[in-house]
């Protein structure tokens, strides 16, 4: 919950003050979840790509007080701003998430979804179906990746070849992986659910639950106080 | 010498939290013309030794020696490495994609750039192989054969690149007994009909012992035992047992035998050979 109010935050920041308020809080976390700082730094590594062209796009992109020309784009005051700010904010972003992720296993996650979108039951939204289809989705991510790297290596082992070759020519290289992926998703899916069957699994109404979320104290004072820090950074305006 | 390992190590996920070390400080000779078995407990790095075998692993440490060439030196050299050692996986099965058996075949062998009028004569050989009929079978999609037809349908497709070392990972796991037996004999074929050299992982003592001509023990990342069958399971019982690993029934049979008094041999490792024992020792008193 706190997380969701924590990026709401994010997007609200308007002042570089907040933000800095923000950053601080959200290490803090980080720092007391006792998260591998290389973990973290691992997760970030593949969007710096995404943060320096939002970053990009903004210096030259920006109307505004003009302080240096390249050919006919502006880089402007204005500009670097805005981009060094949006760039912030993105990066707290993916900060925030992969510390939730980081924290949270995935089954307390979607049973936590689960909860939070129960209030659509009224408007028949099949709440626990999702949830049950989120965590199956997050169950099998590994499952998929080892096999991935299993097939490929198989065809290689064959005389497979995925490195040469033009643009087209290396799409079709994938075929081999892919088809023989898919093909195990789905008598895997296929098993899944006549296991689920056997086990009489219904869904929805009067389930109970293995492990039942409790909201405790800690986590009461803990969105006390980050509801306090949001407000206080949405407020500064400086 | 053929394929030769020199203080080969390897370890997963080099540099990370979760730092596991697979293979230690492993020394290997393997000649043409063996037949070699892999037993160990799971977990113990079999698979990972296969996979460096084919050069599809590159060593932390060590060097890995095919005729004599370092095969980490040079990437143009891996896939020629490739064409001569033919990689089986667990559930080979698993990667099929293509609509008809022949042309699941001529992948590989199309990869390694075969002409056409060469890749037919591969295709058909390799199906006479694994003693797969070739016009009952080339237009047969690969997901409507049986279990154990597909297991041998991808070894053929492994065959077609035609390689001189043909590495196993458990070929028979999760097979019938029927389909399991043919297999087997398909793979003692390769070795004394068509003179290919098997390294083989397996969990069947039985299977092991009666087919290999050498039998590498792994525990733990290391080669511990490295011997003929008989000498393995003769002097090694206990240790064998201390890492989980079983011997032969009939090993184990003869064993008690030999226990209770009775003068056999405790180093049988057929039915075949026990029952002459136990014979001699009938027709003895």
């Amino acid at each position: 919950m706190a997380v969701i109010l924590i990026i709401i935050a994010i997007f609200l920041v308007k002042s570089w003050s907040g933000l800095v308020i923000i950053g601080a809080y959200l290490f803090i976390n980080i720092f007391l979840a006792k998260v591998h700082p290389k973990f973290v730094l691992k997760g970030i590594q593949p969007l710096i790509v995404i943060l320096l062209f939002t970053l990009l796009i903004h210096f030259f992109t920006t109307q505004g007080e003009i302080i240096y020309r390249i050919w006919v784009l502006n880089i402007t005051r204005e500009g670097i701003q805005r981009g060094l700010f949006i760039a912030v904010r993105l990066f707290y972003l993916i900060l925030s998430t992969s510390w939730l992720t980081l924290t949270t296993s995935p089954i307390s996650l979607t049973d936590g979804i689960e909860r939070l979108l129960s209030f659509l039951k009224i408007f028949k939204v099949p709440a626990h179906e999702i949830a049950m289809m989120m965590t199956i989705a997050l169950r099998f991510i590994p499952t998929l990746m080892e096999e991935t790297e299993k097939i490929t290596k198989a065809q290689i082992a064959r005389g497979a070849d995925f490195e040469s070759g033009n643009f087209i020519k290396r799409i079709q290289n994938f075929l081999p992986i892919i088809i023989p992926l898919f093909i195990n998703a789905f008598q895997r899916a296929d098993e899944l659910s006549i296991a689920m069957e056997a086990r009489c699994y219904r869904g929805g109404e009067d389930r109970t639950h293995y492990r039942q979320l409790l909201i405790t104290n800690t986590d009461y004072i803990f969105f006390i106080i980050t509801l306090i820090i949001l407000i206080g950074s949405y407020l500064l305006i400086i | 010498m053929f394929i030769h390992l020199k203080n080969v190590s390897y370890t997963y996920n080099l540099n990370m939290p979760f730092e596991t070390e697979a293979l230690k400080s492993i020394n290997l000779k393997i000649d043409k013309g063996e037949f070699i078995g892999i037993i160990g407990h799971t977990g113990c790095g079999k698979t990972t030794l296969l996979q460096l075998l084919n050069g599809l692993l590159e060593p932390t440490e060590g060097q890995i020696l095919i005729d004599s060439i370092d095969i980490h030196k040079n990437k143009q050299k891996l896939r020629e490495i490739r064409k001569k050692i033919g990689l089986a996986f667990q559930y080979p099965e698993n990667q099929f994609f293509e609509e008809t058996i022949s042309k699941e075949i001529a992948f590989g062998p199309k990869n390694i750039g075969i002409s056409d009028i060469e890749l037919e004569q591969r295709i058909k050989r390799s199906l006479k192989m694994v003693d797969l009929d070739y016009s009952l079978y080339k237009d047969r999609s690969p997901f409507s054969l049986s279990g154990g037809e597909m297991r041998r349908a991808a070894i053929a497709s492994i065959l077609a690149i035609d390689p001189e070392i043909i590495i196993l990972d458990e070929p028979t796991a999760s097979l019938d007994p029927q389909s399991c037996y043919k297999l087997l004999s398909v793979i003692v074929n390769l070795y004394q009909k068509y003179n290919r050299t098997i390294i083989m992982v397996s969990h069947n003592m039985e299977i092991i012992s009666e087919l290999t001509k050498r039998i590498i023990v792994m525990e733990k990342g290391r080669v511990i035992m490295d011997d003929t069958p008989r000498n393995i399971f003769k002097y090694s019982i206990q240790k064998l047992e201390s890492i989980g690993l079983s011997l032969p029934q009939i090993t184990y049979t003869m064993y008690k035998l030999k226990k209770i008094g009775k003068p056999v041999s405790s180093a049988i490792l057929t039915v075949e050979e026990a029952k002459d024992e136990i014979l001699r020792l009938v027709k003895k008193r």
